[in-house]
């Protein structure tokens, strides 16, 4: 009797097994049906733009909905002024902490709280960063930019990048981290046997050693930066005219083609208009996809060998 | 023959298109206690995975040829209830992290969701523990992780989580390799008494452990069952020259 | 000789105090933020802020009570997709790492990660907002989204750290996969799921863009999710760029509300992975 129930069972569990390895498929799959579903939605709805204008889009200079004039060329400056902007003021920083942490202090207590600190940073809602900032930055922004004599927006570019590049610092610094500390000790060891300082030996041997990975640390923090909107949306002044002169786009307003979504989206009230924005999106989707991927590309070369 | 527990008939296995287990012939009788040896990569540990079916668990592995568990096909029959009627041992002890000693003793019907009476568990926990010779030393803290045991005592504990399940027999795979000599002694006690209740394959890479515990050894060499004789017989007046290369340590 | 060797030494502590000055200034913006919403959302917090909806502009009182209800009923729908999905196809990538599936849903588990939160908001208007209106389900699901690819890694990268030796010894033991997997390879990777868990709603929590055009906001309490929700960080949104006093207030609150939610979420998952990570 007991042989035969436990055959049983075995024979019922066989059965839940396949069961249970089909789902596991089955959810894989939904991954694959997501990105290509998100990829198919945002060509479809941005065909109607694609069709009239074509890759001109990109380059059209004006962005005039109420004429039914569409051209990406003001975000696409607003988007890279201000992450390149965030990206370049957070590279020191960046750096600096992974080496502190990656090199010169390891372990202790000081160590986790400098790490937990900068983790923080990337915990703290992007709302939260713009909300903030609107406040207590933009004013600042204002009286600095009357004295070196630009237009007083306190709004715009610059202080969008300026809370961007805190924003981003923790990606780059907490990828940045693990390279350094992976570095073999025999390498550093061998340096230091022939008399070198500590300084050289992260000059000459830890940061070659880590250059590709912490140059896909900065593709990362870029792409973060691309994708970001509330604090950039609060604080960049939403103009969509293209800007006469290198300091006025820098200072002035603008928009970037997250915030130009964030802001106009429930307002498009016919199509074209509709469409435009969405191939915006489309825009934005594929630039920071690929600009992810190269990075992540380049850490998993990386990290097997 | 009803006293051939497990026997194979041109048994063969194959990693992808490494072929490890060549034309394997051999049956293993009741109650005894079979030392398999023989150099790294003959083939030994590939049979004994084969016997309990955790051959096939690796992508790309496959079998050819007749093993029974007395007169059925191990292939043919249900791998679950293979594995349910042939327990196994590992190299290094792997008790599990998440269950206390008691829960891990009784592993096997706890995690196939069987319902069973309290009294029959704890009855099966003290059986069991006593026949691998560690209740004495954990019937106080039945109800702890195993975490605090040493590597002797989790494999005493893993041979007292197999013991549970009332196979008909117990593969060893090396299970005294990643021990102390003090513990490898202490498991070595157990075969001699755990074969009145079950038959015992171990494969060791270790002669003279083969010589101390085993009824009978086989040895095998790239593949090839060579010998397979009572374990005197093997050590004194080997058939094979192979056998004897081995033996006197000309490769190990 | 000396001399040369001086000047590198001076050299190496220069740039040492470099970096440290570097490293730890940073600290100081997150310190003045962190600090300037709690007092001026503290302030704002008292039972009446947590129990009572906003009132209309120019009046004064009101509260968060329908961004409060709101982002936990999203936040619990999102969870409860995310998690069975993002832990499953977890467990599928790290059993099965050599497959093409395993390769090209590995892929797009990096891809959603990029993809920028607003994009996956205006995809979610067109999938759910458009056959069934505005309603907090659709902000659910593209949260949902964004909860996968953290559920997903941080699974998959716990179990694959566990040893093969456990899976062996429950399978030589008569126990079916679904079961090993289920009661003892999940159960030892607990802390490690349960963290990244716990750290994919910290994310969300505070997530705006997606619910611009899904969620939308409500100044109601309400708990119906084919409707519009209000929610923390869209309640904060509006509120912050609107040119009203009292709403600002209303934004503190809810910010230090916000914050505190996340910080906890935060020490929590810290707390998880010391306590209960299981010894190997």
């Amino acid at each position: 009797m007991k042989k035969n129930d436990r055959l049983d069972l075995s024979y019922a569990q066989m059965k839940w097994e396949t069961i249970f390895k089909r789902i596991l498929i089955v959810m894989s799959v939904i991954l694959l049906l997501l990105v290509i579903g998100v990829l198919t939605t945002l060509i479809i709805q941005s065909m109607p733009t694609i069709k009239t204008l074509g890759i001109k889009f990109l380059w059209g200079k004006v962005w005039d909905p109420v004429n039914n004039i569409y051209g990406a060329y003001p975000f696409l400056i607003g988007t890279l002024l201000t992450s390149f902007t965030a990206l370049i003021l957070s590279i020191p920083f960046s750096y600096a902490v992974a080496i502190y942490l990656g090199e010169y202090n390891v372990k202790g207590w000081l160590s986790d709280l400098l790490k937990n600190t900068i983790e923080l940073i990337a915990a703290v809602p992007s709302i939260i960063y713009g909300f903030w900032a609107l406040v207590v930055l933009v004013p600042v922004v204002r009286t600095l930019e009357t004295k070196i004599g630009v237009a007083p927006y306190g709004v715009g570019v610059f202080s969008a990048a300026l809370v961007l590049s805190v924003m981003i610092i923790p990606y780059a610094a907490a990828l940045g981290t693990s390279l350094i500390r992976m570095v073999p000790s025999p390498l550093k060891e061998g340096a230091y046997a022939l008399g070198a300082t500590r300084f050289e030996v992260i000059r000459s041997v830890i940061l070659p050693y880590t250059r590709s990975g912490l140059f896909a640390g900065i593709l990362l923090s870029l792409g973060r930066a691309l994708g970001e909107t509330m604090a950039v949306t609060v604080l960049i002044g939403n103009t969509s005219a293209v800007a006469n002169s290198f300091k006025e786009a820098f200072f002035g307003p603008g928009n970037t083609m997250a915030s130009v979504i964030a802001n106009e989206f429930t307002e498009a009230d016919h199509t074209q208009y509709l469409s435009a924005l969405i191939e915006l999106g489309l825009v934005l989707f594929f630039v920071t996809v690929v600009i992810n991927l190269i990075g992540k590309r380049i850490i998993t070369k990386y990290t097997s060998h | 023959m009803a006293n051939t527990v497990v026997s194979s008939s041109k048994f063969n296995a194959w990693f992808g298109d490494n072929h490890v287990v060549k034309d394997v012939t051999i049956g293993i009788e009741k109650n005894q206690v079979i030392a398999v040896m023989g150099p790294s990569g003959c083939g030994k540990t590939t049979f004994l995975r084969c016997i309990n079916r955790m051959h096939e668990l690796i992508p790309g592995a496959t079998t050819k040829g007749s093993l029974k568990l007395y007169d059925d096909d191990v292939y043919q029959m249900n791998p679950i209830y293979v594995r349910y009627k042939i327990g196994m041992v590992f190299q290094r002890p792997n008790p599990f992290p998440n269950l206390s000693i008691y829960d891990n003793v009784i592993a096997g019907y706890k995690l196939n969701g069987l319902k069973m009476q309290k009294a029959d568990l704890d009855n099966i926990v003290q059986k069991s523990l006593t026949s691998a010779a560690l209740w004495g030393e954990v019937k106080d803290s039945l109800h702890k992780k195993g975490t605090f045991l040493s590597g002797g005592q989790q494999q005493r504990l893993c041979i007292a989580r197999a013991i549970a399940m009332e196979p008909e027999v117990i593969l060893f795979d090396e299970p005294t390799s990643a021990l102390d000599p003090i513990s490898t002694a202490s498991v070595e006690t157990l075969f001699h008494e755990l074969k009145t209740n079950f038959t015992l394959i171990i494969v060791t890479h270790n002669m003279q452990q083969a010589a101390r515990v085993s009824d009978k050894t086989a040895f095998f060499y790239m593949g090839e069952l060579v010998e397979f004789d009572e374990t005197k017989t093997m050590f004194t007046s080997p058939s094979d020259s192979r056998t004897q290369n081995y033996i006197t340590g000309r490769f190990s | 000789m000396d001399a040369r060797i001086g000047i590198r030494n001076t050299k190496s502590i220069l740039f040492k105090s470099v970096i440290i000055f570097f490293a730890f200034i940073i600290t100081i913006p997150l310190i003045i933020v962190l600090l300037y919403i709690i007092e001026k959302g503290v302030m704002q917090v008292n039972w009446h802020f947590l129990s009572h909806v906003p009132v209309p502009e120019g009046e004064t009182g009101g509260g968060i009570a329908n961004a409060l209800v709101g982002s936990l009923i999203i936040v619990l729908m999102s969870s409860i997709v995310a998690i069975p999905i993002g832990m499953l196809a977890g467990i599928y990538l790290s059993e099965n790492p050599g497959t093409k599936l395993a390769y090209y849903s590995g892929l797009c588990v990096d891809i959603l990660q990029g993809v920028p939160s607003i994009v996956v908001g205006i995809v979610m208007y067109f999938w759910i907002v458009k056959p069934i209106g505005f309603s907090a389900i659709s902000g659910s699901i593209a949260l949902a989204i964004m909860m996968l690819p953290i559920v997903i890694r941080s699974t998959e990268q716990t179990l694959l750290l566990l040893p093969d030796s456990l899976k062996e010894a429950a399978l030589s033991l008569g126990v079916p996969y679904h079961r090993v997997i289920l009661k003892v390879i999940v159960p030892c990777g607990f802390a490690g799921i349960l963290s990244g868990i716990i750290l994919s709603i910290a994310r969300i929590i505070g997530e705006t863009a997606p619910l611009l055009f899904t969620a939308l906001g409500n100044n109601y309490l309400s708990t119906n999710i084919l409707k519009p929700m209000e929610s923390l960080p869209h309640l904060i949104y509006t509120y912050a760029t609107s040119p009203y006093e009292d709403q600002h207030d209303l934004a503190w609150g809810a910010s230090f509300i916000l914050l505190m939610f996340v910080l906890l979420l935060n020490i929590f998952t810290k707390l998880i992975t010391r306590k209960w990570q299981i010894q190997l």
